[in-house]
């Protein structure tokens, strides 16, 4: 029980110090291009003055971390098998578009309707992850080059579904494509009066329904990989493959499994905003969340708790996008802030997990000790190895993600976006 | 501490070549070391004995200057020095030859030599300089190397003159040599001791890590036992045998063995025809091997590294394909059977290498105890494992196998490698298995560890397992097993009877010096292909222990 706790304080402590130095180094990032810290952090940190633009500052915080939980989830499912799924962008794309074309098609009883459009996400974000999963196994290709370039390949390949078979019919011929809406029975419903209960103002509109639903699937990933045999084999195959075959657990078997799980949790990205924003899919859909997600379930330890509370971190910040521009401060400082952590808490981990490699090579201290050794440092990257790949990844994320959008989509209306956050704020 | 054993090779007006002196060094929670006092003098080979974990490695790693000691002192050639890292250690004339080679395999014998230590000139790779001196220490202490070998042609022994030659080349006057037999067969370990003796007479000290007492006792000048950290005695090998010394080391007196008392059983456990293992490249690994396995039968299978028992045993769990031929588990065909289901017919699986196949290091030992297990009903139930069955059954386990660990919580790598290597034969033998493939179930343990595996080996065997053994310590191979072959080039080259064989003569068979009368081997395969089960138990029971020990396959 002891070394419980004392496991929980270790895997704590790294973060909190990561903070610490991700704001000083954040400071004086800023304070070389030209920004005065103080003012960018306190426009970070600003609600707003009114009740009103406090609940929809929190509002904006709560939708943003919303998704990025389930990209950090999906991504840390794949990453205990170390597995890298950079494909979660391409698959929640997908996912998006063929649930939403789906939920619009059919009409159900308003709790079947919802789940019969969840079912078809997560099947559709599986069935494109299985692509590259098939791929490994069978031709032992890296799953880091397919991902790659079957994001690409989903981007283009949604833009040509789109506006060649799910468009809606009745819009006009000149207008950005968009799936039929989906009818009233498939949509999340708000949750009025959720700010309310904590004494805030209502906000202008109420908070995405969907949190509930992703509250009870990271509650459920977490037990599933907490204490089922499905979990057991995952973790003992990330940490050790080699014991793992030796213990009749099959690499392959669980390379698909991983990657099945990761691109079904993949493909409820966006729901919050099909079900409960758009009830549609539409080319200004909002992307670049697959690439957060990297850098979420990196910061959150492969943890659902600490995916979680990354989550709301990086939410913190995406939603603040708009106060910074306000601020006549470039919103990149949130980018610049969360690649900046990242980076802090992958050295510090690194630095903690070194000493805590030597303390435990030291009351091993036996002649076993070089391949101990070589082991620890083998099991401890939970993360697949090359970590310091995923910040840079993730700290272009959002851009690049929007940029591919527009290209390929031909659609000159959201040409003006230079973000994920400041969209999402100022709908 | 520094007993009186000079013999006429030690020079005793010289200062001693190491002097360690009260060396401590702690770590969190554990004394690894407290109070060693250890003299080498130049001109000696001076053997360090003690169990796995007693310290000897940690020592060496202090003298190595891979870490400072707590309290104490190091003197090199009288005068008390600080050293810092490896590098000032080599400066100071220390050289470590691994137990792990560090050699580049796509490298000659000269660029290895040379790599990190290159004479230079001209800030230019001074080629034929690195020639010249290599071929002088080369010569100088009878390596007799190639410079322009490639190390992917040369032979364990071979590669292991490199690594001496290596820390020769960089004018070590210390050696350490960390285990250097625990790769090599019996002649090549004579090779390597006049070696040793060529280094002590030119004058170097050789310090001499292992744990086989006959080959301390054969090589050594002087002895130095290790018992839970600290020196207990130093000895001269005259006089002194390998009990006296084990019993040293572990402080109690040693359990005997037990004679056999339960027959063999006639019922066939396991059944192997024809079994070939194909390699990426290359020759097969395995190459039509026929052999029967009865029950509270042990049969072992000696080789060089390398000559396939390593895949005999994964073909026979299911790690590797298996080409051709058949496996039968009590007369049922599991040849297409994936792990998972052999393990839960009844086949239990020592792995070779207990880190890469056998645990999870950083996880919890429970989680460890389960592994293999975790479809068990006594682990698992409807999907979902029984975590708290799982915790109490490891803390029974621990108790049952001597592991000595905190408790189930407790990770796996913070365990010694004996009491690590006890937890896994003591899963294995749990369950109640039919056939164990126990592949060097005591490498790298100390002695107490062994007898205790060997204990649970031969009670399992007594209660009707069938176990396929595979090991590199010849003595365990002959002192447990029931029959014996040699596995030479992926082919039975030989079946012994261990009651009639030493060391010596399962070497010269394992180097292929001996070899079975010609075309006995075909005659042997051809029979065990074609005759069942009971035609081959008749056979076998004629060829019993009364035969003569080194005679050939049939």
């Amino acid at each position: 029980m002891r070394t419980r706790v004392r496991a929980a304080a270790l895997a704590l402590l790294p973060a909190l110090v990561a903070l610490l130095v991700s704001l000083v180094v954040l400071a004086v990032v800023l304070a070389l291009i030209g920004v005065d810290p103080v003012t960018a952090l306190s426009a970070i940190f600003d609600f707003g003055r009114t009740p009103r633009a406090q609940s929809n500052q929190t509002r904006a915080w709560i939708s943003q971390t919303v998704p990025l939980f389930l990209a950090g989830l999906a991504v840390s499912v794949a990453f205990r098998m170390n597995l890298f799924n950079i494909g979660v962008e391409g698959q929640y794309r997908m996912a998006a578009l063929v649930a939403a074309a789906a939920g619009a098609a059919v009409t159900l009883p308003a709790p079947l309707h919802v789940t019969f459009i969840l079912a078809v996400a997560m099947l559709t974000g599986a069935a494109y992850a299985a692509v590259p999963a098939v791929l490994k196994v069978t031709r032992g290709i890296n799953e880091v080059i397919t991902t790659i370039m079957l994001n690409s390949i989903a981007v283009a390949l949604a833009a040509y579904l789109l506006r060649e078979y799910f468009r809606d019919p009745d819009l006009p011929a000149n207008t950005n494509p968009s799936t039929s809406k989906i009818p009233e029975s498939g949509r999340v419903p708000g949750l009025d009066g959720l700010l309310e209960l904590f004494g805030m103002q209502s906000p202008s509109r109420p908070v995405n329904g969907f949190l509930l639903i992703a509250l009870a699937v990271g509650i459920v990933v977490a037990v599933v990989l907490r204490s089922s045999r499905f979990g057991f084999a995952l973790r003992v195959s990330g940490l050790n493959l080699n014991a793992a075959r030796a213990g009749g657990i099959p690499a392959n078997r669980m390379i698909i499994q991983a990657m099945l799980l990761s691109g079904a949790l993949a493909g409820l990205i966006g729901m919050p905003q099909v079900l409960g924003e758009h009830y549609s899919y539409r080319t200004e859909f909002t992307a670049g969340f697959g690439f957060s997600g990297i850098a979420v379930a990196l910061l959150g330890r492969n943890n659902p708790a600490g995916i979680a509370a990354a989550a709301l971190l990086f939410g913190f910040l995406d939603r603040a996008a708009p106060s910074l521009q306000r601020a006549e401060i470039p919103p990149s400082v949130v980018t610049i802030a969360q690649g900046v952590i990242v980076l802090a808490v992958v050295v510090v981990d690194q630095i903690g997990r070194t000493r805590l490699r030597k303390a435990e090579e030291s009351r091993a201290a036996g002649p076993s000790a070089p391949a101990a050794l070589a082991e620890v440092s083998g099991a401890a990257s939970t993360g697949p190895p090359g970590r310091t790949g995923n910040a840079e990844t993730a700290g272009t994320a959002g851009n690049t993600g929007t940029t591919g959008n527009i290209g390929t989509a031909g659609n000159t209306g959201t040409a003006g976006n230079t973000g994920t956050a400041e969209k999402e704020a100022t709908a | 501490m520094t007993s009186d054993s000079s013999d006429g090779r030690t020079l005793p007006d010289r200062p001693p070549a190491v002097e360690l002196r009260g060396i401590t060094k702690r770590f969190p929670g554990v004394v690894a070391n407290s109070d060693v006092n250890l003299t080498v003098r130049p001109g000696e080979v001076h053997a360090v004995v003690g169990e796995n974990g007693a310290g000897k490695s940690t020592l060496m790693k202090t003298l190595y200057g891979m870490h400072q000691p707590d309290e104490g002192q190091i003197l090199l050639q009288g005068t008390p020095r600080r050293l810092r890292n490896p590098r000032e250690a080599i400066a100071a004339g220390i050289g470590m030859v691994h137990q792990h080679f560090m050699l580049a395999e796509n490298l000659t014998v000269l660029e290895n030599v040379v790599l990190g230590a290159e004479p230079r000139r001209r800030g230019r790779l001074d080629l034929p300089e690195a020639h010249r001196r290599l071929h002088e220490v080369s010569d100088r202490y009878g390596l007799n190397l190639d410079p322009e070998a490639l190390i992917e042609t040369l032979s364990v022994a071979q590669r292991q003159r490199v690594e001496i030659a290596k820390v020769l080349f960089r004018g070590a006057r210390i050696l350490i040599l960390d285990e250097p037999t625990a790769v090599l067969v019996p002649q090549e370990v004579d090779e390597l001791f006049s070696n040793l003796t060529e280094l002590r007479d030119r004058g170097l000290a050789v310090i001499f890590i292992s744990h086989k007492l006959d080959e301390v006792l054969a090589v050594a000048d002087t002895i130095t036992v290790i018992r839970r950290g600290t020196t207990v005695a130093t000895l001269a090998p005259e006089g002194t045998t390998p009990r006296d010394l084990a019993e040293l080391m572990v402080g109690t007196e040693l359990p005997t063995p037990g004679a056999r008392t339960v027959p063999i059983e006639d019922a066939v456990a396991l059944a192997v025809d024809g079994l070939t293992v194909l390699a990426d490249t290359g020759p097969p690994r395995i190459h039509d091997v026929s052999f029967r396995v009865r029950r509270g039968e042990i049969v072992g299978f000696a080789g060089v590294e390398g000559n396939g028992q390593n895949e005999l045993v994964q073909a026979l769990i299911g790690l590797r394909p298996v080409a051709d031929g058949t496996i039968a588990l009590d007369g049922q065909d599991i040849t297409a059977w994936p792990v998972l289901r052999r393990r839960e017919a009844g086949i239990a699986y020592i792995p070779e290498d207990r880190h890469r196949q056998g645990m999870l290091l950083s996880a919890a030992l429970w989680e460890n105890r389960i592994l293999g297990r975790h479809r068990h009903p006594a682990f698992s139930r409807a999907g979902w494992i029984r975590r708290r069955a799982a915790r109490a059954d490891t803390a029974r386990l621990l108790a049952d196998c001597d592991v000595r660990a905190p408790g189930p919580d407790t990770t796996a790598g913070a365990l010694s490698g004996g009491n690590q290597q006890k937890l896994i034969v003591g899963r294995e033998l749990s369950q109640g298995p039919r056939v164990l493939l126990a592949a060097h179930p005591t490498r790298g343990v100390d002695i107490g560890a062994q007898s205790g595996i060997w204990d649970r080996l031969r009670r399992a065997r007594d209660n009707g397992l069938a176990t396929v053994l595979v090991s590199a310590d010849l003595e365990e191979l002959i002192g447990l097993s029931d029959t014996l072959y040699v596995l030479l080039r992926g082919r039975l080259a030989a079946r012994l009877d261990p009651a009639h064989v030493t060391p010596e003569i399962l070497g010269s068979y394992m180097t292929g010096a001996r070899s079975a009368e010609p075309d006995a081997g075909e005659r042997l395969d051809a029979g065990e292909r074609l005759g069942a089960g009971e035609r081959l138990d008749a056979g076998e029971q004629s060829d019993g222990p009364e035969n003569s020990g080194t005679e050939a396959l049939r």
